[in-house]
Order: structure tokens, then sequence, then C-alpha cells
């Protein structure tokens, strides 16, 4: 009988490490990106729904009046912008974690981002092209300071 | 004085109940009723004492009524880490859980932990969770000469790690992680604990060789937070406290 050789311990197994700093980048962008957007949702919430005449306020007319304000353009964007990167990045960990074979793993990763670059896109350019008071609609629907701009 | 025996139970006698044990198997070279590899629920009915804890309720059907059961054990006394097991639905050491607390009247579900291969019954290779723990270098790194006695620490930089040196490596908490039982590359809450022993240790000097392992796609980012593994640790360590330990001297550079 021979005891068992010790094996030098200190060879060890690589784990497959590439960008060094991405996860860090991920973990910290979750945590900023979630605050930023739990303030910009409960304000998009209130104004939307509860101040003024709450739900029933919604109609062109209102979407319209709030576009014509550049702050509320920007913080939609930003609420747009920071949504679909936040979860898409959550979208991101979770195929990382469940799907195991590369075929499924890049197919839905290709999915993801293909999806997040079109609402992004879409999104933006209804943000900043939007025109509050198009030619040849009907006047009732538009907002008020359309007659000025229109006439 | 003389002792009043009772009628029923007589003095110094610890009562007696009888449990009901649901015990998930496995054979890989199959058993008459069995294919081999087969995951099974078998049940056995023995006579406990209150203080009986699991430990002893496997032994008795190992002893007595099926030796074909495998399970480790070796200290039996909380103290080897080799006994962890899923108990009702919750990692923990057989040797610490008393048949009492677990409510006898219904029978008790005893699982292998989860996450990691099945080799027979209770028993699992938990040869992963050891590659995990190598990898962060559980031994101390210094520079330069060896001090001519011991290196010294105040008790402030002794207490800075306490916690984390009272691991048993018992995997209760790296198999019952959520992110361990799905990824399958996540080095796990113990990995973690193992090295924040060391980084947090004043005396070494390999800090931030296991912070940088510990910063890769399977080190702390994987960790959500779920706490599982603060709960499963039989030694009471605050596995989860220790992990964000290391993400915070990831993210200031600090120590
Ligand atoms: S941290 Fe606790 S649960 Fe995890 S291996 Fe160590 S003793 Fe076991
Ligand atoms: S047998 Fe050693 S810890 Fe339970």
């Amino acid at each position: 009988m021979s005891a068992p050789e010790l094996i030098d311990p200190k060879p060890r197994i690589r784990s497959g490490r590439t960008r060094r700093k991405a996860e860090r980048w991920s973990w910290m962008f979750m945590r900023l990106s979630g605050l930023v957007l739990v303030l910009l949702i409960f304000t998009h919430l209130t104004v939307n729904l509860v101040l003024g005449e709450g739900v029933s306020q919604i109609d062109f007319a209102f979407v319209a009046g709030k576009w014509a304000d550049w702050w509320w353009q920007v913080a939609d964007f930003l609420m747009l912008l920071l949504a679909m990167l936040h979860g898409g990045n959550g979208m991101r960990l979770l195929i990382n974690d469940y799907a195991h074979s590369k075929a499924w793993r890049s197919a839905l990763m290709g999915v993801l981002h293909l999806s997040m670059v079109v609402v992004i896109v879409l999104g933006s350019l209804v943000i900043w092209t939007f025109d509050p008071c198009p030619v040849d609609a009907d006047m009732s629907l538009l907002p008020s300071f359309c007659e000025d701009v229109l006439q | 004085m003389t002792a009043t025996a009772d009628a029923t139970t007589p003095a110094g006698e610890v009562p007696s109940f009888e449990v009901t044990l649901r015990i998930r198997r496995m054979n890989p070279e199959g058993t008459s009723d069995h294919a081999a590899g087969e995951e099974y629920w078998e049940e056995f009915k023995i006579q406990a004492h209150a203080t009986d804890r699991v430990l002893d309720a496997l032994h008795k059907v190992k002893w007595d009524l099926d030796g074909s059961l495998a399970f480790r054990r070796s200290c039996a006394h909380g103290v080897c880490g080799s006994d962890a097991m899923r108990i009702n639905a919750r990692n923990r050491l057989a040797c610490k859980t008393l048949l009492k607390d677990l409510n006898p009247a219904k029978p008790i579900l005893i699982e292998p932990i989860k996450g990691l291969p099945v080799e027979k019954d209770l028993i699992v290779d938990m040869e992963p969770f050891f590659a995990s723990y190598r990898e962060i270098m559980p031994f101390l790194m210094t520079d330069g000469p060896a001090p001519e006695r011991e290196r010294l620490q105040t008790p402030a930089e002794r207490e800075r790690f306490e916690d984390t040196t009272k691991c048993i490596m018992c995997a209760a908490c790296t198999s019952a992680c959520p992110v361990f039982w799905t990824d399958g590359q996540f080095f796990g809450p113990q990995a973690i604990v193992g090295a924040h022993r060391f980084i947090f240790d004043s005396r070494d000097e390999g800090q931030w060789d296991r912070l940088e392992i510990l910063n890769d796609k399977a080190g702390v980012w994987k960790c959500r937070t779920a706490f599982n593994c603060t709960e499963a640790c039989p030694r009471g360590i605050e596995v989860t406290k220790a992990i964000s330990e290391v993400k915070k001297a990831l993210n200031t550079g600090e120590i």
C-alpha cells in the first residue's frame, strides 16, 4: 500500500476569460440604470395617469403637447434607451444562464440584439421626428397651439 | 431519595417515535427493480428518539434495513462537511439536523445536493466544486523572504476575514445557488468565500490575482443576491455579505 501521490495545486484550470472588465460594467450599469429608470417611470406614470384628468386625458393632443417640450423628448428618449438596454442586458444574462448549446445561444442572442436595435431605432425616430401639428389633420384632435402654427 | 419510576416513560428515557424517511436513490449498476442510473424514491420506517439526528436515522437504515444505501459522513459532529444533503428541500448537514425539528409526523425527504452529478444515492461528484476552489488559489501567497517568526496581525485585521475562515467546504451553499444550478460555469458561493478568506487577510499578497479571477465572466458578477447560500450555510457564515465585499473591492479598487 502506498499513499496517493499529492498533486501540486498550483497549475489551475483556466475558465474562458474574455473582455476583462465587461461583466463589472454590466453589473454597474444595471444598478445605475435601474435607479434612473425608477425615477423616470414614476414621473412618467404620475404625469400621465395621476395629475390633471388622469388616464382619460391621454390622446394625440396630450402626447403632442408633451413632446413639444424638448425636456419631455429627452426624458422619454432616456427612458426608452435605458429600459431597452437594462431589459436587454437582463435577457442576455438569462440566455447565458439557460442556453447551453452554442447554436441556441447565438440564435437567441441574435434575436435579442436585433429586437433591441429595431425598438430603439423606431422609438427614437418617433420621439425626434414627431410632428405635433400634421397638415390636413382634424383640428379638434390636435393640441391647442397648432392653431397658431397651421394658420 | 428514592426515584419513582413512571409507568410509561422511565426516568431518564428519551421518548421514541416512528419516522418515515423518503430517500432519493440511484444505483449506477441498477437493482432488481430499477434500471441502472434510474432515480427513484424509497421509503423506510424507523423508530427514533427525540435526540436522534437525520444522520442517526440514515445509519439505522443502512445498518439494519438496507446496507446498499450510500451516503457520505465522517465526523458526525458538523466539522468535516461530508454530509450536506437536501433535507425537506433545504440544504443541511444530516449530522446537525434533529429529526424532532423536522415535523416527524410527515415523511422526511432526503435528496442529494443539487447541481452536482449524482454518483450513487446521496453521494455526488464534488470535483466541479473543488475545481472552482482550486482556481481561486486557496493558499497563502507572499513576496520576499519568509520572516523568522510568525507573521503577526492585529485582532482587528484578523476580524476582517474571521467569518469566512469557518467554512468546512460542505458545498451546501454552492449547491443551493440557483445560478450554479442553471448555468454550470459559475464559481459558486464557496469559492468566493474561500477567496474572501485570503483577499482580506493582511498577511496575504495575492489579493489582486484572486480578485482578477473573480472578476471573470464566471465570477462574482454572476451572483444575483438570492441569499440561498447564506440560508444554507451550516456554519452560519454570511456568504452573501462576503460576496458583496468582494464586489465592492473590485468596484472601488480598495481592500
Ligand atoms: S460557506 Fe458554509 S455552506 Fe458553503 S461550503 Fe462553507 S461551510 Fe458549507
Ligand atoms: S459528518 Fe462531518 S459534518 Fe456531518
